[in-house]
Formats: C-alpha cells, sequence, structure tokens
C-alpha cells in the first residue's frame, strides 16, 4: 500500500489549500494583535525604571524573536528543498524571506527608538545590535541572490546554501548579550529560570509574539501562492486556474 | 487601568514619539506587506490569464 505523504507538496494542491488556510492565520493574529495591545497598553503598569518607554518592549521583543524563528524556518525549508529537490520548499523558503526582513528591521528600528531615551544614542556597535544586522543583510543577501538568478532551481539551490550557512548567525544573536559585555539588556525570559518581569508585561509579550507569528503564516502563505503563478505561468494547472478565476 | 486621562495615554510619560513611532512603523508595514501582496497576486493572475489565452 502507498501512501501519498507528497499530495500537498505540489504546488497545484497546495495553492487552494492555501486559499483557505490564511483567512484563520488572519484572523488569529487580528483577535491575539487586539489582545495583546490591550494589555500592552491598557493592563501593563508603568515600569519603575524606563517609565512609558518600556512598552517599545511589546513589538521589539515580538519582532526580534520573529526575525530569528523565520530564518530558522526559512533555511529548514531550504535546506529540505535542496535534499529533496522539492519546488514547494524552496518557494516556502523564498515566500518566508521578505517577511523575516521586514521583522528584523523592526527590530532594529524599534530598539533604535529605545536605544535613544533609554542610553541616549540611536545605535551602538554591540554584539547583540550588531549580529542582528548581520541578519538583515542575511535576508536581504538570500533576496538578492535568489532574485539575480534567472533558472529558479538553480537560484533555489544558490539561496539554500546561503541561508543554511547563515544559520550559524541565529545561536550568536540569541547568546550575544551572554556571551559578550553588552548595552543591551540580557533576556527577558530565560529557559529553566523564572522570569524577570511582571506577569502582565509577560503575558502581553507573549500574545504580541503568537500574533505576529500568525500574522507571518498568514502572509507567508499569501506570497507563496504568489510566486506559484509566477514560477509555474505555463503549467497547465495555472492556465486552468486563471481562466477560471475572476477580477 | 494605567492612565488618569487620554492625553496622559498619548503622552506616554513624555516618551510619546519614541513609543508611537515604534507602534506606528509596525502597523505601515502589516498594512505595506498586505497590500503589495493583494497587488502582486492580482498581477500574476493578471499575467498568467493572458498567458493562457493566447
Amino acid at each position: 500500500m502507498k501512501i501519498n505523504w507528497f499530495k500537498y507538496s505540489s504546488p497545484q494542491t497546495f495553492y487552494p489549500l492555501a486559499e483557505k488556510m490564511i483567512p484563520w492565520f488572519a484572523w488569529l493574529a487580528a483577535i491575539l494583535a487586539v489582545a495583546g495591545l490591550y494589555i500592552s497598553f491598557v493592563m501593563a503598569p508603568t515600569d519603575f525604571q524606563q517609565g512609558e518607554a518600556y512598552r517599545i518592549i511589546f513589538v521589539h521583543v515580538p519582532a526580534a524573536w520573529m526575525s530569528m524563528v523565520i530564518y530558522i524556518v526559512m533555511a529548514a525549508w531550504a535546506g529540505l528543498g535542496l535534499a529533496l529537490n522539492a519546488r514547494l520548499s524552496a518557494m516556502m523558503a523564498q515566500a518566508l524571506a521578505p517577511t523575516g526582513a521586514i521583522f528584523t528591521l523592526l527590530a532594529l528600528v524599534t530598539g533604535s527608538l529605545w536605544g535613544k531615551p533609554m542610553w541616549g544614542a540611536w545605535w551602538v556597535w554591540d554584539a547583540r545590535l550588531t549580529s542582528e544586522l548581520i541578519l538583515l543583510f542575511l535576508y536581504l543577501g538570500f533576496i538578492a541572490l535568489q532574485s539575480s538568478i534567472d533558472d529558479p532551481r538553480r537560484a533555489d539551490r544558490a539561496g539554500a546554501l546561503l541561508a543554511l550557512v547563515g544559520v550559524v548567525n541565529v545561536p550568536i544573536i540569541y547568546f550575544s548579550v551572554k556571551w559578550w559585555n553588552t548595552l543591551h539588556q540580557g533576556s527577558s525570559i530565560n529557559m529553566g529560570a523564572a522570569p524577570k518581569m511582571a506577569a502582565t508585561m509577560l503575558l502581553g509579550m507573549l500574545l504580541m509574539a503568537l500574533a505576529f507569528w500568525m500574522y507571518t503564516v498568514a502572509v507567508a502563505l499569501m506570497r507563496v501562492r504568489c510566486i506559484m503563478l509566477e514560477r509555474e505561468r505555463s503549467a497547465d494547472w495555472v492556465k486552468a486556474l486563471s481562466l477560471g478565476a475572476k477580477s | 487601568m494605567q492612565w488618569a486621562s487620554w492625553s496622559a495615554f498619548f503622552n506616554m510619560g513624555g516618551y510619546a514619539f519614541y513609543v508611537w513611532v515604534s507602534f506606528g512603523l509596525t502597523l505601515l508595514c502589516v498594512v505595506w506587506e498586505v497590500l503589495a501582496l493583494r497587488k502582486r497576486s492580482a498581477q500574476a493572475l493578471r499575467l498568467s490569464r493572458l498567458l493562457a489565452q493566447e
């Protein structure tokens, strides 16, 4: 007996499935964001050291987490695509990169907006900030490399290699505040230790992180559908689909 | 509730610029990304329809 595990690994079957999944993730993201923002701005108390400026944490930390999570997921899809020669995996990696780059940029910019009033500087060349900046360049490099190679399968392989090599940067970002003396504060949450922050603050941060996560899934699915159409333009399923579609 | 008034809320204890720009830019990125993807999807469909009709 043969079970077709790879049924949904073909763009043709995944395209309509993704369409059905998008609204679910989008609504989840919206609900979580509303709850997260309510806690961030209404319930969470003023910080005794940083006043109200600390509220930037509710976008800064979730954006920074997502920038690292998305990179790992992207590299995993790219690696899978390289190992199995699966085009859908490579497309998923390609779909995640711009969203990862946006969250990295947001982490850097909101961090800068937090650093200015707290440290007195928009930017310092500290290990945490520098390694996060390198992450942005890795995302941009991945995107540029993929778009500079005309043959999509070759572009996938070259991009996958870059993505996999770049993974080494993620633990460097994560542990940078431990390994080096950084101006950047230490982790808010550590595995195996009690969180150093108030429960409401923690809850707000976790809800915002989950909202960003669901948002990421929704936009990555939107983007992978575009990539499928663009890359398989001459395939019969795209032709049939585009003739049947409205607007 | 942490706020005495709406103006206290908008003032963010004197850090209004830093807090609201952070949240505003995040919202802007989200809105831009979703709109750009909708446009891209419509364009891709239009182009593949043109190709299919040939």
